[in-house]
């Protein structure tokens, strides 16, 4: 069964190959439906291994397959291999399950654009480097994937290269990655290290996993620290998140796929991954859920005050990975992967509804020129209304059920905190704010449109809508894979994902011994007084999300001019949100400039000063030597003759001088 | 008679008329008294090698000195010619005009 776990990385590169080198001269057509096979097949077969699993003993998921020798250079031996385990698995099925959709809403939203092969071709290599990133077996393969799904990200940020602001978001996107690579690259590199000084020389999570509690741990605090950074690039996380809003400029299923539902998330992922390592590093876990709640809330509180709609969704991305960071922070790996699904679900389908709002209006994307959309473009208007439900948290819908998860567990696990999860409920509230204050700018109220914009309105084609309404259907249910217990349900998706997660601060020595799952439970198992707890909480954050929707139906429906209103009167601080708090001014002032800086002064007094010199003043130190040397060259035949003869002279008179012995 | 004369006297001959030689070669400015004190240098050397040959009972010397000879005469005429192309190319045979091989 394991041998054929490679094939759900070989059909997206299959279709990267196809669509790349023949596509040209395919009819757009094929090229289509050769992208969306290619992602099916891929999805058809880790459903299948999924059944497969369903079947098997927790313990025994597990199917590790070294296909090559990669790097075999002394003790280092890397393999290119794969791992599918419930971890893995679960993202394979997101990646290519919310991929195929996003593949053929695509198909339909890129109908008219020259570029349509060259996107499929880009979006396929997405995949493929996206599930190596979630199946590699080793750190090596996974960084390979990593660094994959950044390319990709770039080249599809600057699909529309033309544009001078879709060539610099997709640079921007590119060198902020990379400030979060060097660090996951160290991270690599002091893990390497550090296991090696112990005998251990892999690179392999099957056996750093048993290995690690055999490390320092202030070495592994360093080593996972190194590895946030990288995940604080990849996922958009302060201080690297400026990069995400900017992505934007992308075309609208790109920002679903890859900055919302996938690529994004792989931070989250990647310390899922290592959660044995994470787990031994309790003040890395603090740094992750202080930063995952900032980030949540900070990103929220600029998503209040924007007017674009793919920013709105984009500072709400931000937030939401800032909630999974929570998640990991405090040690419910679970609650994090589950979010990440159901936000898959949410905010993969809150992008393309806004494909299909912008695709409606022309490409219109400032939600002050829309409204009143709801009747002209119904299935959009509902599919994104329970999209906004579902991350507004109220009850019944996926989102509901996952982010009170975290919530619960920043509260409740022993790595929380009551403040932490006061910011986290606060930001959920704003969240349910703006994500409404979006959907009632836009969908009701009056059109602000202009007269030829507004006859143009019209409901998406089919190939749009019916991802809209499969993702619609999964944002409602999605979340009753893991019903918390204290509604009755048993949790099932951290059953399933339980055999990979380590429990705080007690990981077996055996690394992926499953003993640890019966203590795991016995510790979940909740008290009265705690389950009354976990119910008042649940309510009071439901509450919330509920004033939030309120709220934004006030200001927004009720008194539409009340909100300006508000504006007007803090005018200050209205600026400062709206403006995103001026971070990328002050980075540019700050970095960017100062790098400029540091060039021109580089160029200046480095290049010009001493280097130019030094090259330079080679050549004329020869020069002025030369000059010293041409005057014996007269080219008078006497001053030569004369040389000659008091050349001789001396040698004579060296020859009869010289003392004799 | 001449063997009453003391080698060494030959010798400073030699040496006087060579220094003459040398001096005139590089003060001069006219190509061909150039060229004769180069003839004298030569003569010079003659009279040592002849000397020389004596004292040592040797005909090595003289077969030097028709060797020498011989050069110089054929020196001589090369030179002369050179001074005529050099005289019709730059209507002077001062030597100090003629620096062409200046770097």
């Amino acid at each position: 069964m394991s041998s054929h776990i490679w094939l759900i990385i070989l059909f997206p590169l299959l279709g990267f190959l196809i669509n790349g080198l023949l596509g040209r001269w395919m009819p757009r057509k094929l090229a289509a439906w050769v992208a969306c096979l290619s992602i099916f097949a891929s999805f058809a077969v880790s459903a299948s291994i999924f059944l497969e699993f369903l079947a098997l003993p927790p313990a025994e998921r597990i199917l590790d397959l070294d296909i090559f020798p990669w790097i075999v250079s002394g003790d280092l031996q890397v393999y290119f291999g794969l791992r599918i385990d419930a971890l893995s698995l679960v993202m394979c099925l997101i990646v290519t399950g919310v991929g195929f959709l996003i593949h053929v809403y695509s198909a339909g939203y890129m109908h008219h654009d020259p570029g349509f092969v060259r996107y499929f071709t880009y979006l396929n290599l997405f995949v493929f480097m996206m599930l190596l990133l979630v199946t590699g077996n080793n750190l090596l393969v996974m960084f390979v994937g990593w660094e994959g799904v950044g390319l990709c990200s770039y080249l599809l940020i600057g699909f529309w290269y033309e544009k001078d602001s879709a060539a610099n978001a997709g640079k921007k996107a590119f060198i902020v990655n990379r400030i979060g690579d060097f660090g996951f690259l160290l991270g690599i590199f002091l893990l390497f290290v550090s296991l090696g000084d112990l005998g251990v020389w892999t690179l392999k999570f099957s056996e750093i996993a048993p290995h690690a509690t055999l490390l320092d741990p202030a070495v592994v605090t360093w080593i996972t620290l190194l590895f946030f950074v990288g995940a604080v690039g990849k996922s958009a996380q302060i201080p690297l998140y400026t990069w995400l809003p900017d992505a934007m400029e992308g075309p609208t299923p790109v920002s679903s796929l890859i900055h919302a539902a996938t690529m994004v998330t792989a931070g989250v992922y990647m310390i899922v991954r290592l959660n044995f390592l994470y787990s031994l590093a309790p003040d890395t876990m603090f740094v992750i859920a202080l930063v995952g709640v900032l980030t949540a809330f900070f990103a929220a509180s600029i998503g209040i005050a924007q007017n674009d709609i793919k920013k709105v969704l984009a500072y709400s991305t931000i937030s939401q990975l800032g909630f999974m960071f929570v998640a990991v922070g405090v040690g419910a790996y679970a609650a994090g992967i589950f979010h990440l699904m159901t936000h898959a679900f949410f905010k993969g389908l809150l992008f393309l509804g806004a494909g299909s709002v912008i695709h409606a209006m022309s490409g219109e994307q400032d939600i002050q020129n829309m409204g009143g959309l709801r009747k002209k473009l119904p299935i959009t208007y509902v599919t994104f209304l329970i999209a906004c439900l579902a991350i507004a948290g109220i009850p019944g819908l996926s989102g509901f059920f996952s982010k009170d998860e975290i919530l619960w567990k920043a509260f409740s696990a022993p790595q929380g905190h009551t403040i932490i999860w006061l910011l986290a409920a606060i930001t959920a509230a704003m969240t349910a704010f703006y994500m409404f204050r979006l959907l009632f700018t836009t969908f009701h109220g009056q059109c602000r449109a202009s007269e030829e914009v507004k006859h143009h309105i019209h409901e998406s084609p089919r190939l749009m809508t019916i991802p809209l309404m499969i993702l619609g259907f999964l944002s409602l249910v999605g979340g009753y894979v893991g019903i918390p217990h204290v509604l009755g349900g048993e949790n099932r998706f951290e059953k399933f994902l339980s055999p990979l997660l380590a429990p705080q601060k007690q990981l077996a020595a055996s690394g992926w011994d499953i003993s640890f799952i019966s203590q795991a439970w016995a510790a979940t198992t909740a008290s009265p007084h705690e389950t009354a707890l976990e119910i008042a909480l649940m309510a009071l954050s439901v509450l919330l999300a509920a004033a939030g929707i309120f709220l934004a139906y006030h200001l927004y429906l009720r008194r539409p001019g009340l909100s300006s209103d508000i504006a007007a009167r803090y005018s200050g601080l209205h600026r400062l949100i709206e403006n995103k708090y001026f971070v990328d001014e002050i980075y540019d002032r700050i970095f960017v400039q100062g790098v400029l800086r540091l060039g021109r002064f580089c160029a200046r007094f480095v290049d010009e000063g001493v280097i130019e010199r030094f090259v330079n003043g080679t050549g004329s130190t020869m020069n002025a030597l030369g000059g010293l040397v041409r005057r014996v060259q007269a080219g008078y035949v006497q001053g030569y003759a004369f040389g000659i003869i008091a050349g001789a002279i001396v040698l004579l008179a060296y020859m009869t001088l010289r003392p004799l012995y | 008679m001449l063997q009453d004369i003391p080698p060494h006297l030959y010798f400073l001959l030699s040496g006087i008329l060579f220094t003459i030689g040398a001096i005139g070669a590089i003060t001069r400015r006219n190509a061909i008294i150039v060229f004769l004190c180069i003839e004298l240098m030569l003569n010079a050397v003659n009279i040592t090698f002849i000397t020389a040959g004596n004292l040592y009972n040797s005909l090595d010397g003289a077969i030097f000195v028709f060797f020498i000879m011989t050069v110089a005469a054929v020196e001589a005429a090369v030179g002369l010619a050179i001074f005529i192309m050099l005289f019709r190319l730059k209507d002077t045979i001062n030597v100090d005009e003629i620096n062409l091989l200046k770097g």
